[in-house]
C-alpha cells in the first residue's frame, strides 16, 4: 500500500502524543503563529496561503487565500472570523478526529488565520452533540490563554486575539455558512440571500469568514514549511493533502490523510482494505451525502476537485461512503432522503416541500407501491428544485436521487414491477419509517 | 427581575456569557441548554425567564427552541439515547440496533420507559460514520454497537449511572485490524 507522509494526522498517531498544549509544543506547536505575529505582515500572510494553492476543506473547496483577501482592509470597526466544526455531513467525521486529538493544531490555525483578516474575535461553531469536542477545546482553549498564546498582546506583537467557543443545538444546516452566521446571532439557523457576501456582510453585518475545522489545521503547517513546500503536494488545482473519511461496507473504515489526487481504487482497495466479506463493490459516494453516487466505472478516477467533478459528482466534504452488492439503491437514496426532508430548514419553498414529496415517492417504490410514470416525476421534481432555492441545501437533496436513477434505473423499474424490494427484509424496511 | 424557574446559578451561567458577544441574544443557544439542563427539559416557564435575561420576546425563545432538535420541549427520560440512522450506520446494521432498542427498552422510538429513565430517539448522522452503528447517550457516544453491547450500556447506566464502555476521544483505527 502506498504510504504518504501525513501533516494534520502526524502528531497525534505518536505513541503517546495526547493533544495537550505540552505536547503540541514539544512537536513544534505555535510556532508559526509566533512567526506570523513577529513579522509576517497580514497582506504578505495572505499571499502566501493564496500562494499555496490549499482550497477550503468544508465542502465547497473556495481558495482560502482568496477568501480571505475579500475582507475589506481599511474597515472600521469589528471584523470575525468564524471556524466552522458543525461537522454533520454523512459519512464525514475528520473534524471530530482533529478537535478531539489535536485541538491546538485547529486552535493555532485560527490565530493565524484572525490575524490575517485582522479580527480580534474568532468563534468556533462546533455541533451540539460535540460534547466531548466541547469538553477538549474548552481546556485547549484555557491552557492556551493561560500560556499567553491568545487574549492581548500576543508575543508581544500588540496583536489581541480572543475565541470564543459557540455550541450548536443540533441542526445540519448550521454548517451552511450563512445559517451559521444566523445562529450564532441566537436565531433559527436559516441561510440568507447572497449576496451580500459573509465577507462584507457576516456575523452581525460585519467582515466575517468562516473557514472549516480542516482547512484551519492546514495553516501552520504551511507557513512552517512554505507554501511551495504546500503546494508541490498533490494536483495542480487541487493542492495538499487531504483527510478523507470512509465509511460503509469496507474492511476498514476510519480517516485517512492522502495527498489529492489519488484514485478511488487505492482509497478503497488500499487504504480501506476492500470491501468487507469480499463482496463486490457497487457504488460509491465520493463526497459526503450531498455528492452524486458513481459506480465501478470510476475507480481509476481521482480524488481531487476537478476530476471528480468532471465524473458527475462532487468531492464535497470527504466523506466517502462505501456500498457493496447487496445494497439497495432505492433504499439507500430514500436513506438520504430521510435525512434531507428532516434538515430542510423550511426557508425555500421547492426545498421544503420538494424533498418530502421525493420521499414519498421513493418510499412507496420502496415499499413496492410505485408507478411506473413515478421515475419521470422524480425527475421532474428534481429539476423544479435544482437552482432554485437560497443554498445548495436544495441540489444536495436531489444528488442521490438522479445519480442512482441515471445508473441504477433498471433498479427503480424491477421494484415497481415486481412490487417489493428485491434486497430487503422487512426488518430493514422499518427501520427506514 | 424575579425569574420563574431558573436558579441563580442559572441566571449566572446564561450572564456570563453576554461579555463574549456583542448582542446577547447570541447567547440564546448557551441559554436554553442552561435552562434545559437545570429544569430537565424547556418548560414554558423556563422558555420565558430566558426570554427575561436575554431581553427577547418569548416568541423568540420558542422560534429558536423549536428549530433546533437538541431541545425537548417535553419532559424526556434521565437517559436520552440518540441512534443514529443515516446511510453508513444503516450500511453496518443500524436498523437491527434500533430494533434491538424498542424491544429492549418496550418503546416506540420518540417514547420514554415508564420508570422514566430511558427515551429512544432515531436521529440523523453524528459524525462517527466509520464507527457505527453508532449512538450517544446524554454526553456520550457509544461506537461500534452489538446488541449484547447494547445490553451491558443499560445495564450499566440502570445500575451506576454511567458505563465504561463509552467512547473516549476519537479512535485511530490501527492497521491490519479487519472486519
Amino acid at each position: 500500500m502506498p504510504t504518504y507522509e501525513k501533516i494534520l494526522l502526524r502528531n497525534m498517531e505518536q505513541p503517546g502524543y495526547t493533544g495537550s498544549l505540552a505536547d503540541y509544543q514539544k512537536a513544534g506547536g505555535y510556532k508559526a503563529l509566533e512567526k506570523v505575529l513577529k513579522g509576517i505582515p497580514p497582506a504578505e500572510l495572505i499571499e502566501m496561503v493564496k500562494k499555496s494553492g490549499l482550497r477550503g476543506r468544508g465542502g465547497a473547496g473556495f481558495p482560502t487565500g482568496m477568501k480571505w483577501s475579500f475582507i475589506p482592509k481599511d474597515h472600521p470597526g469589528p471584523k470575525y472570523l468564524c471556524c466552522n466544526a458543525d461537522e454533520s455531513e454523512p459519512g464525514t467525521f475528520k473534524d471530530r478526529q482533529l478537535i478531539e486529538r489535536d485541538p491546538h493544531q485547529m486552535l493555532e490555525g485560527i490565530g493565524i488565520a484572525s490575524y490575517a483578516i485582522g479580527a480580534h474575535t474568532a468563534y468556533i461553531y462546533m455541533r451540539g452533540e460535540f460534547e466531548l469536542g466541547a469538553r477538549i477545546v474548552q481546556r485547549a482553549l484555557q491552557d492556551a490563554y493561560d500560556a499567553k498564546l491568545f487574549g492581548k498582546n500576543i508575543f508581544g506583537s500588540g496583536f489581541d486575539l480572543e475565541i470564543v467557543l459557540h455550541r450548536g443545538a443540533g441542526a445540519y444546516i448550521c454548517g451552511e455558512e450563512t445559517a451559521l452566521l444566523e445562529s450564532i446571532e441566537g436565531k433559527r439557523g436559516k441561510p440568507r440571500t447572497k449576496p451580500p457576501f459573509p465577507a462584507t456582510h457576516g456575523l452581525y453585518q460585519k467582515p466575517t469568514v468562516v473557514n472549516n475545522v480542516e482547512t484551519m489545521a492546514n495553516i501552520p503547517h504551511i507557513i512552517n514549511r512554505g507554501p511551495e513546500w504546500y503546494a508541490a503536494i498533490g494536483t495542480a488545482k487541487s493542492a495538499g493533502m487531504r483527510i478523507f473519511s470512509v465509511s460503509g461496507h469496507v474492511k476498514r473504515p476510519g480517516n485517512y490523510e492522502v495527498p489529492l489526487g489519488i484514485t478511488l481504487r487505492e482509497m478503497i482497495y488500499e487504504h480501506a482494505g476492500g470491501i468487507r466479506n469480499d463482496k463486490r463493490l457497487k457504488a460509491i459516494i465520493p463526497g459526503g451525502a450531498s455528492a452524486a453516487f458513481l459506480t465501478p466505472d470510476f475507480l481509476d478516477t481521482k480524488m481531487d476537485f476537478e476530476s471528480i467533478a468532471q465524473a458527475g459528482s462532487m468531492l464535497g466534504s470527504g466523506g466517502v461512503t462505501v456500498m457493496d452488492e447487496e445494497t439497495c439503491m432505492v433504499w439507500a437514496a430514500m436513506n438520504l432522503l430521510e435525512f434531507f426532508a428532516h434538515e430542510s430548514c423550511g426557508k425555500c419553498t421547492p426545498c421544503r416541500e420538494g424533498s418530502s414529496w421525493l420521499l414519498q415517492i421513493l418510499r412507496r417504490i420502496e415499499t413496492g407501491r410505485g408507478r411506473m410514470e413515478d421515475l419521470d416525476l422524480l425527475v421532474s421534481l428534481s429539476k423544479r428544485i435544482e437552482g432554485k432555492t437560497v443554498c445548495a441545501f436544495g441540489d444536495a437533496e436531489i444528488a442521490p436521487i438522479l445519480s442512482t436513477l441515471k445508473f441504477f434505473k433498471e433498479e427503480y423499474e424491477t421494484h415497481i414491477r415486481e412490487r417489493r424490494c428485491p434486497y430487503r427484509s422487512n426488518v430493514e424496511l422499518v427501520m427506514s419509517h | 427581575m424575579k425569574l420563574k424557574v431558573l436558579s441563580e446559578k442559572a441566571r449566572a451561567a446564561i450572564e456570563a456569557e453576554f461579555a463574549k458577544y456583542s448582542d446577547k441574544r447570541s447567547a440564546l443557544l448557551h441559554a436554553l441548554r442552561v435552562a434545559q439542563e437545570e429544569v430537565g427539559y424547556l418548560s414554558e416557564p423556563a422558555m420565558i425567564d430566558v426570554a427575561e435575561l436575554l431581553d427577547l420576546t418569548p416568541v423568540q425563545v420558542y422560534d429558536a427552541a423549536t428549530f433546533y432538535t437538541l431541545y425537548h420541549l417535553k419532559p424526556v427520560g434521565r437517559y436520552v439515547i440518540q441512534i443514529c440512522k443515516t446511510l453508513s450506520c444503516a450500511l453496518v446494521g443500524a436498523g437491527p440496533m434500533i430494533e434491538h432498542l424498542r424491544e429492549r427498552l418496550r418503546i416506540e422510538v420518540g417514547e420514554t420507559t415508564p420508570d422514566g429513565l430511558f427515551t429512544l430517539k432515531r436521529v440523523e448522522c453524528l459524525a462517527s460514520c466509520g464507527s457505527g452503528p453508532m449512538m450517544q447517550i446524554n454526553d456520550n457516544y457509544y461506537e461500534n454497537l452489538t446488541g449484547e453491547k447494547i445490553d451491558r450500556i443499560l445495564d450499566d447506566l440502570k445500575r451506576e449511572g454511567k458505563s465504561s464502555l463509552a467512547s473516549g476521544p476519537f479512535q485511530i483505527p490501527v492497521l491490519g485490524e479487519k472486519r
